[in-house]
Formats: structure tokens, C-alpha cells, sequence
């Protein structure tokens, strides 16, 4: 007799959410538990579901809109298609997250809207960071999304998933940006496509969920559907007061089938720094350091939570940032807005130089807030260096953590952040 | 249906942003208006180059990484792109071209040259080299995303059958 083999994360949410049993490579119809759309894709959605001639969502409570990735609108086309997002919420009943209130990506988590075990997509790549919190999330585009809104279905290829597990012991200096960033390195932009990765391995478990989502949100630019962690007990005391939902939290089986595994030695990794014009293009902070910068950026669905802010006003307390940066935050969500205020790392940052700009993408994505000027260079803690990315394919993006990006404005140059934490923090 | 035009070929990883900006996604809804800036940055004059008589995008591996932009399909369709051809794509892409209704082909592209005139049946899964002389082999698409597809995209699906009719 065969033995019936074990189930990964992923094997086990799509079962789940399809009534069938499911294994990498079937194609199924699953339920879906949210659709989240942005300011840049819902306007699509919307006109997918009227080419559709559907005029409600499948269930309003489990629908949301997000104006962040170019909010407040800077242009009159942008405000048109804010409108027509407001819009479609009073229609709908769905949530509309307007100018102000963040990142989707931190958002939708945040609210609460999604718990651990659920099957969720959005009209965003970067919706594979809720994975940090054990759902399957997964960015889909504005036609899929619509189909999601219509129907609270989708069609999916159940993923083959592969392992990544760090070993070791994160270093003073080091955070979990550079751990994703040496994995981006080592299997390249398209080393997990169609895959979904599940992180494993001690790292792991030491780290907070805000900087567990780091990681989840950038399995996208190794070409993953999806970025898979397990719920501990963090992750359930994160939960505590949010949403209406009890989580499910799903373990893989000790015995599930990895289609591959890698296994990164932590104490190895330093602080790493991707260079333009693609996340791949990975080196140690060493080969970088010096290179002279003209922007520093802290902020997005990667680095944009509060103890990315804590970790870069922790460096630039009382020192000022150099004259001839500029250093732009943006905080992730109202909430950690209002969060970092309180804990006094926005006037630490603010008094060192930096411009705060609304919470939400900020100029992540090159619509307004800061695009730079053609031949500089800007280091970022962002999850994309595409030329072009900041609205200028003239200028070069390098991307790092917040305590790379916090050092290299205090210099001026791409600076190894490790000097501040000697002998640890 | 056959169709037959001229390949302009590109290297590997081409992403969202190469083939349509960020900063466009917002100016405008009018894809025919966006469609002009397709593949921009690299190379200025694809839209001059294809446009005129259609064309196919040859490209190498992991066509359409980054963004879910589902404009990237859209305006390369707008462009007058008839399909592209590339050794692999990247997941959402290649849902994205589906679902809008962009025909996308897995094959060797090493078997293609930039200008070369290429003729494409994808209901018989025939891709000729036509200044080669050579068949180029490809997988076909699964039968959900081939049924999408000939449905003029997941859209027209809902439209016609009120909701998913594969499984
Ligand atoms: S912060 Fe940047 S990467 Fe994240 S959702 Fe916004 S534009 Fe996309």
C-alpha cells in the first residue's frame, strides 16, 4: 500500500478552502476568504465586474479597497479613480480604506481581516506578506480580483512548495530584511516561481511578526505565489483584539513533500544591500559601502512598521541626517503613525532631518512623494529597485534594511549599519 | 486561427515596469493612451515598431516578473501585441494575460530571431518559424486557462456562463 503523503501549509489551506484533497499541481476552485484591491488596480476591478454585469460583491464584510499607492491624489486622473473607488464602497458595502490610513499590505493584517488558515487574494503582488501570519495570500490582477469579489472564488494551481529554513543566530546589525535579501541572492528573481516558500528554522521563530512580514512580503521577488510561516504563540498573541474571527492555524506535516530546500546559515548572513536594477543583484553591505546616495527612503509593505521606524530613530537619535540627503518616512499605517509619535521615534526621526509623508506607499512606487532626480542614487527599504520604480528611470535604487538605510543618510553613503549595534542592543 | 507577424525579441527578465511604468498606471484608464509607452524603457519604439501590423514579443525567461499590473497585458494587447513568446513567465503575468485575454506561449525562444516572421495557431499548438523554416515545439495550455482564453478572458467567461464554468 502507498502511503498517503504529508501536506505543506499550502497543500493543507487549499484542501480546506477547495473541499477537495489537494496536492501541488491540481488545479482547484477554492473559496476565498477576502479580496483586497488598491488605488492602482481596483479601478480595473471595478470595470472587470461591470464587463461582467455583476453588481454586488460576494459579501461586503469580506471586501476591501485601499487608496495608498498614490494618495493624497497629486493629479486629477488619480482623484477621478479615488472617486470611483469611494464610490464603489457606498455601492458594495465593501471597506474603504481612504488617503491616509496606510499600505494595504498593513492594513488588511492589522484590521484583522484576515486570521491564520485563511485563503485570501489581492489586486497587488505584494499580498504574499500576510504569509508571516499562516494565510495563504497571494497578489492576483484586477480581473481575477473582480472574479474574487464577484463569486468569494478563485481558480488556483495548488503550489509545489519550497523549504527554506535559517539556521543559526541573527547578528547585532542584522535584520530580517537582509536574510531575504541573501535568499533573493542566492536563488535569483525566478528561483521559486509557482512555488510557494515556507520559512522554517530558530531565526524564524526569535523574530516578531512585523519583521516576519519583511520577509513574507518580498517572497514575491523571488518569483513565489506565496511566503508561508506557521502561527506560534507571537503570532496568536499579535492576534489578540483583531478581527472577528478565530484563527486556524496550519502546521505543515512532518512528512509533507518539498519540491526543494535550502537551508541559510544566519551567523553567516551580514547586512545586505540590493543594487540596481533588480532585487537579485545582491552583495554584502562591503562590495557597496561608500557609495555615495543623494535619497534615503524608510517606509512600504516591507519596511514600513514600527519597529522598522524604532530601529532607524534608534541610529539616528540625536544625530542629524547629512546635508546633502534627503531622508523621506512613511509609515505604514495610521496606526503605527500614531504608535511611533507616542514612542517619540517620529520627532527623533523628524529632528534629524527627515520629511514625514502620509502613511501609505509613499514614493515606493514613483506616482509622487519623492522621485528622484536623474543620476542619483537612493537607498531604500523598499522591495523593488526596478529602473524606474521611484518614477525616474534615470536614478538608481539600492535597497536595504532600515538600519542600513538609517546609517548610510547620517554619512551619506552606503554605510555598513553594524557600528551602531557593536556589542549588541 | 492562424496568426502571422514579425517576432521582436528581448532578453530575460523583463518585468511589469518595463512594460508599462508605474508612473502611467495612474495617469490614465484609456489603455489605448498607455498602450504608447509599452516596453518604453526599453526600447522606445516598440509601440512604432508593432503597432502598425501586429507583432509577437519574444523574450526569454521569467517574462512579466514584479507587479500585479494587469495594464502590463492590457496595453502590450493595445499595442497590438498579438502574443507573447517567452522560455518562461512570471505567475502573475501569466494569470493576468490569460484572464484579459493576450495569448502567452512557453517554447525555446533560442529558436527565434528578432525580426523574424513567426505564424501562431494556438488551438492546434502549431508555432512556425517562417524565415527559419523550423517548427518551434510548445506545451499546450491547460484546459481551464485554455478555455478562458477562448472564451476572450475570464470576464467574457462570467459574462457568458454568470460565474466559473471550469473545474
Ligand atoms: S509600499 Fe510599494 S511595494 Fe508596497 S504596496 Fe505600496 S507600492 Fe507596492
Amino acid at each position: 500500500m502507498v502511503p498517503i503523503p504529508g501536506k505543506t501549509i499550502a497543500e493543507k489551506i487549499f484542501s480546506a478552502h477547495s473541499g477537495t484533497d489537494a496536492y501541488a499541481g491540481d488545479i482547484v476552485v477554492a473559496d476565498v476568504d477576502f479580496v483586497m484591491g488598491q488605488d492602482g488596480t481596483t479601478p480595473l476591478a471595478i470595470r472587470a465586474l461591470e464587463s461582467m454585469g455583476v453588481e454586488k460583491v460576494f459579501d461586503p464584510a469580506k471586501v476591501a479597497v485601499v487608496m495608498d499607492h498614490s494618495s493624497p491624489s497629486p493629479i486629477e486622473g488619480v482623484s477621478a479613480l479615488h472617486t470611483i473607488m469611494r464610490e464603489f464602497g457606498k455601492r458594495t458595502g465593501a471597506t474603504v480604506y481612504d488617503v491616509g490610513c496606510g499600505v494595504c499590505h498593513q492594513l488588511i493584517p492589522e484590521a484583522g481581516h484576515v486570521v491564520p488558515g485563511d485563503l485570501m487574494v489581492g489586486c497587488d503582488s505584494h499580498t504574499c506578506t500576510y504569509g508571516a501570519v499562516n494565510v495563504f495570500s497571494t497578489g492576483v490582477g484586477s480581473t481575477d480580483g473582480a472574479a474574487a469579489m464577484a463569486s468569494g472564488k478563485l481558480w488556483f494551481k495548488v503550489p509545489d512548495t519550497m523549504k527554506v529554513t535559517y539556521t543559526g543566530e541573527l547578528q547585532p546589525g542584522v535584520f530580517s530584511k537582509d536574510l531575504i535579501l541573501a535568499l533573493a541572492g542566492r536563488i535569483g528573481a525566478d528561483g521559486a516561481t509557482y512555488m510557494a516558500l515556507e520559512f522554517h528554522g530558530p531565526v524564524i521563530d526569535e523574530l516578531s511578526v512585523d519583521a516576519r512580514m519583511t520577509i513574507s512580503n518580498m517572497a514575491i521577488e523571488v518569483g513565489a505565489k506565496a511566503g508561508l510561516m506557521k502561527a506560534d504563540e507571537k503570532t496568536l498573541a499579535w492576534y489578540e483584539g483583531r478581527g472577528d474571527r478565530a484563527p486556524v492555524p496550519v502546521d505543515p506535516d512532518a512528512d509533507a513533500v518539498y519540491a526543494q530546500e535550502i537551508v541559510l546559515d544566519a551567523s553567516a548572513i551580514g547586512p545586505q544591500v540590493a543594487k540596481p536594477h533588480a532585487v537579485d543583484n545582491v552583495s554584502p553591505i562591503e562590495e557597496v559601502a561608500g557609495t555615495p546616495i543623494a535619497q534615503g527612503f524608510i517606509g512600504t509593505c516591507t519596511n514600513g512598521r514600527l519597529e522598522d521606524l524604532k530601529i532607524a530613530a534608534n541610529i539616528l537619535r540625536g544625530r542629524k541626517v547629512h546635508p546633502d540627503v534627503r531622508l523621506i518616512v512613511a509609515p505604514a499605517s495610521k496606526q503605527i503613525l500614531l504608535d511611533a509619535m507616542e514612542a517619540g521615534y517620529i520627532r527623533d526621526l523628524v529632528e534629524a532631518g527627515a520629511a514625514l509623508v502620509t502613511p501609505g506607499c509613499g514614493p515606493c512606487v514613483g506616482t509622487h512623494n519623492g522621485v528622484p532626480s536623474d543620476g542619483e542614487n537612493v537607498i531604500s527599504t523598499a522591495n523593488r529597485n526596478f529602473k524606474g520604480r521611484m518614477g525616474n528611470s534615470n536614478a538608481f535604487i539600492y535597497l536595504g534594511s532600515p538600519a542600513t538605510v538609517g546609517a548610510s543618510v547620517i554619512e551619506g553613503v552606503i554605510t555598513d549599519p553594524r557600528k551602531y549595534f557593536k556589542g549588541g542592543e | 486561427m492562424t496568426i502571422t507577424a514579425k517576432a521582436f525579441k528581448y532578453g530575460d527578465d523583463i518585468n511589469t515596469d518595463y512594460i508599462i511604468s508605474g508612473k502611467y498606471k495612474f495617469k490614465s484608464a484609456d489603455m489605448e493612451a498607455m498602450a504608447v509607452h509599452a516596453m518604453e524603457d526599453l526600447d522606445p519604439d516598440y509601440y512604432s515598431k508593432v503597432s502598425p501590423e501586429g507583432g509577437f514579443l519574444v523574450a526569454g525567461t521569467n517574462f512579466g516578473m514584479g507587479s500585479s499590473r494587469e495594464q502590463a497585458p492590457l496595453v502590450l494587447i493595445h499595442s497590438n501585441t498579438k502574443a507573447v513568446l517567452a522560455k518562461s513567465f512570471a505567475r502573475i503575468f501569466y494569470r493576468n494575460a490569460i484572464n484579459t485575454g493576450l495569448p502567452v506561449v512557453e517554447c525555446d525562444t533560442d529558436l527565434i530571431e528578432d525580426g523574424d516572421e513567426l505564424s501562431l495557431d494556438l488551438e492546434a499548438g502549431v508555432l512556425k518559424n517562417l524565415t527559419q523554416d523550423t517548427e518551434i515545439p510548445f506545451a499546450p495550455l491547460p484546459p481551464v486557462m485554455a478555455q478562458l482564453l477562448a472564451d476572450g478572458g475570464l470576464a467574457a467567461h462570467f459574462r457568458k456562463y454568470g460565474g466559473f464554468a471550469v473545474k
